[in-house]
């Protein structure tokens, strides 16, 4: 095999600076790029613009939500037909809860988060060139711009942007004529969703792939860092939920298209009585949760991963539980695929298969805990550094524990009798998997900016988004669980409408202005990263003492990576302060050899030479009384 | 030499491209047990089944979409034996024998129609078979690209280990479309009453 590269390349005699000659045009460095990491920062910096859309669309239905018989002139102006008079029009209304729903669970904190950081990382972290295939990996990305245009583009028809919900149950989706938004909006909402979905699954074949082929020598599976670890999950998880959300849509849209009656019964719209017959929603929905639920983890996972990694680093400690945490994913991705009844306790579900649901459900608190606490442990008593990124990872075990525990109350089938489908679910999964989840990406963005960019971000912007965005986000979700517990629904447009809502009115005034502060915070952010994307300071190559293989490629990007070999792995990549050793870091690339006075006789569990080598180390070196 | 080094690594990897394969039968594989899960449910909840005898083009499909599986087999074999000769008919008639199952499949839609089950159906138990059988030809169309992308390759002298690689690429997947296509096969019929 080998003969033929060697014919095809070694002839070309080379000067050993030249690492490459592919001459890069414009078009193949910055578009059509095939490099992994120029694919991460597309996928991030579309994912930011997205995120910013999407963060923008709240804030409008916020504005509708505390102020629901004003007016306001300036709206109008900017919307157009959607604001009639300077008041959002009520299907402008749900489109925009859909869209930004949408937009944020498979935009923003799908593509956007595994995106970029399996990109960027998956290949640097484990010591390969590049993804198993670098032109699938580009498609995946212009297959998911596309769909990101196609999204928004369902703003400018005539009547608005889909509006059943992010889940679009039929039959709002199934009918094009049951409101405004099940028109030409849904079926953009579809074709955006078709291209996402290949796309993710482009993306998720490749990272598994390359997590399980391209590995560097010495990089065993327990040898890969937390963040892998994750990512290979998550991309588990997208590939074998994602084609059932398509079997689900291919039926949907055959509903609407052709008129066959998979989700559809008997149903008068406008006074018309429609041909269907014998139909199930509830299918849809069977289909839509079995990746609904795993789609949850998919966001939630990669920010766990990325967390694990700067905690670690940023406490100098190595993480607490390795094993716990990877088997706790494990746990986490298998669960994930037998707890979808959840979301349906009040469609009429049998009440046995509900109590199966819930004990599954629940149990899912068990790894997820184990990770909280693993969290907990490796902050204590570390040496922490208060970085950015080490803030936003701490907020995200914040938001995870007390997003968490409120799930306990949604996963009990009894209790979601009540808190089905009110602000309570809203406020849980707005912290568990919105905020948590948005915090893990902005916390991989500040740590991973200087390898992305070759720069680092400012502190203190960085210090004051995060105080405004976690404090904001904490007083946007934390009412809303009162308002759920008291009943009021979600994607309700006016609460003046309801005397029993009415009352909640002024906290939906301090809500929106939450949101409106915690708006403007994500300003320090885009500016922060824009001005350091340009003038930031210059990093060094490794600037957080970190051990992970990406800190030892050069700042400069290659093609490839590594201008020369790719290194080799020896160790696990949490050896952080470990005592004996005169850095507080030893990087994944340091042989056991080399380290002879941090060694301890377990690092040589299957190493039988190494571990005598050592005894006889030891016994020539006999430890010295501590200096205090 | 670095150069080099990494064009190596680069260019004759295709081990994880395989893998990719393999994965992507994964997702297709989830993608067919979502409808026919789909289906239990729907059956299962209503009530309606499919209730009709399922036309016996079905079973000459299944012989044609079998016997492909064996001429291809003895293609890839061929290839290995550097009988590129041999390789390329029985290519041809995988391909031809691909051919005639699409054509079946759509017969057997004639016949159904003439049967008065049709796609658009207040019994979406039936519709469902169109949508078993529509879904596997995409599947179809596509492994019929691979085997001509495998035949082109053969045509044109590709190095013979790009050459091994493609016909492996083809036959994983076509070998998955035979099996799948049983399996909506038996399901299909029984749950035919």
């Amino acid at each position: 095999m080998s003969t033929l590269a060697v014919h095809d390349h070694g002839v070309e005699s080379h000067d050993h600076d030249h690492e490459h000659h592919h001459h890069d045009t414009f078009l193949t460095k910055y578009v059509f790029s095939q490099d992994h990491k120029m694919i991460a920062k597309q996928f991030l910096i579309t994912g930011i613009t997205m995120a910013f859309i999407a963060m923008t669309l709240s804030i409008l239905f916020r504005i509708q939500l505390a102020y629901p018989d004003k007016t306001f002139p300036l709206l109008h102006t900017l919307l157009g037909r959607f604001a009639p008079e300077g008041r959002i029009d009520p299907n402008f209304y749900m489109s925009l809860v859909t869209i930004h729903g949408t937009i944020m669970v498979f935009f923003v904190l799908t593509a956007g988060l595994s995106g970029t950081f399996s990109n960027l990382l998956i290949p640097l972290q484990l010591g390969a060139r590049d993804m198993a295939s670098p032109f699938l990996n580009m498609l995946s990305y212009w297959a998911f711009f596309l769909a990101s245009v196609i999204m928004l583009s369902s703003f400018f028809v005539q009547k608005g942007p889909a509006s059943g919900g992010w889940t679009i149950y039929p039959p709002l989706s199934a009918l094009p004529k049951a409101m405004p938004g099940s028109g030409e909006g849904m079926t953009l909402w579809l074709i955006s969703m078709v291209l996402f979905v290949a796309s993710s699954l482009m993306g998720g074949i490749n990272y598994v792939s390359t997590v399980l082929n391209m590995r560097t020598k010495g990089m065993d599976l327990w040898k890969m860092p937390l963040t892998i670890w994750a990512f290979f999950l998550t991309a588990i998880l997208g590939v074998l939920s994602f084609p059932v959300l398509v079997a689900g849509v291919v039926l949907l849209i055959f509903d609407r298209s052709f008129g066959t009656s998979f989700y559809l019964s008997e149903i008068v719209v406008q006074g018309q009585v429609m041909p269907f017959e014998g139909g199930s929603p509830i299918l849809f929905e069977h289909l839509f949760w079995f990746l609904g639920h795993p789609e949850v983890y998919i966001v939630i996972m990669p920010a766990l991963g990325i967390s694990s990694e700067i905690i670690s680093t940023n406490s100098r400690k190595p993480i607490f539980g390795y094993h716990a945490m990877v088997y706790s994913l494990i746990g986490i991705s298998v669960l994930s695929f037998i707890v979808w009844g959840h979301h349906m306790f009040v469609t009429g579900m049998n009440p046995f298969l509900g109590g199966v649901f819930m004990i599954t459900t629940l149990i899912i608190a068990v790894p997820s805990a184990v990770k909280t606490f693993n969290y907990l442990a490796t902050l204590w008593r570390g040496n922490i550094r208060f970085t950015p990124a080490m803030l936003f990872a701490i907020g995200l075990v914040s938001f995870f524990i007390s997003g968490g525990l409120t799930g306990l109350f949604l996963g009990n089938a009894a209790l979601d009798i009540n808190l089905h489908d009110t602000y309570f679910v809203v406020a849980h999964f707005h912290l568990v998997m919105g905020s948590a989840a948005i915090f893990g990406m902005l916390a991989g963005v500040y740590h991973w900016f200087p390898k992305m960019f070759g720069r680092l971000m400012d502190e203190k912007l960085g210090y004051l988004h995060f105080w405004l965005t976690f404090i904001g986000a904490y007083l946007v979700f934390f009412p809303m669980h009162f308002m759920g517990l008291d009943g009021v629904p979600r994607r309700y447009y006016a609460f003046t409408e309801f005397p029993s809502m009415a009352r909640w009115l002024s906290v939906n005034v301090f809500i929106t202005w939450a949101a409106i502060m915690s708006g403007v915070a994500q300003i320090a952010f885009l500016f922060n990263f824009v001005y350091s994307i340009f003038w930031g300071k210059k990093t060094t190559q490794n600037p957080w003492g970190s051990n992970t293989l990406e800190w030892t490629a050069p700042v400069e990007h290659l093609h490839g990576n590594w201008p020369g070999e790719i290194p080799t792995v020896y160790r696990w990549p949490y050896d952080y302060s470990k005592p004996g050793h005169h850095e507080d870091f030893i990087p994944q690339t340091v042989p056991y050899s080399e380290t002879m006075s941090s060694n301890l006789s377990h690092d040589f569990e299957d190493n039988e030479a190494g571990l005598e080598a050592f005894k006889k180390w030891q016994i020539a070196n006999p430890p010295r009384e501590e200096v205090k | 030499m670095i150069m080099a080094q990494i064009q190596q690594e680069d260019k004759l990897d295709l081990a994880p491209k395989k893998f990719n394969m393999w994965l992507f039968i994964f997702t297709s594989f989830m993608f067919f047990a979502a409808l026919t899960s789909g289906f239990i449910v729907y059956s299962g909840g209503s009530g309606k089944g499919i209730k009709i005898i399922l036309p016996h083009a079905f079973m000459y499909s299944t012989a044609v979409i079998i016997i492909s599986s064996v001429t291809l087999f003895i293609a890839s074999r061929a290839a290995k034996q550097l009988q590129f000769e041999k390789q390329r008919l029985f290519l041809w008639l995988t391909a031809i024998l691909g051919i005639a199952f699409l054509a079946i499949q759509i017969y057997a839609w004639v016949l159904l129609v003439n049967m008065k089950v049709y796609l658009v159906n207040s019994n979406a138990s039936q519709s469902f078979i169109y949508m078993f059988t529509g879904m596997h030809l995409l599947h179809v169309i596509a492994g019929l690209g691979l085997l001509f992308r495998a035949l082109s390759g053969s045509y044109k002298n590709i190095p013979q280990v790009k050459n091994l690689f493609r016909m492996e690429f083809a036959g994983i997947f076509w070998h998955f479309i035979d099996i799948i296509w049983i399996y909506l096969y038996v399901f299909l019929l029984l749950n035919q009453y």
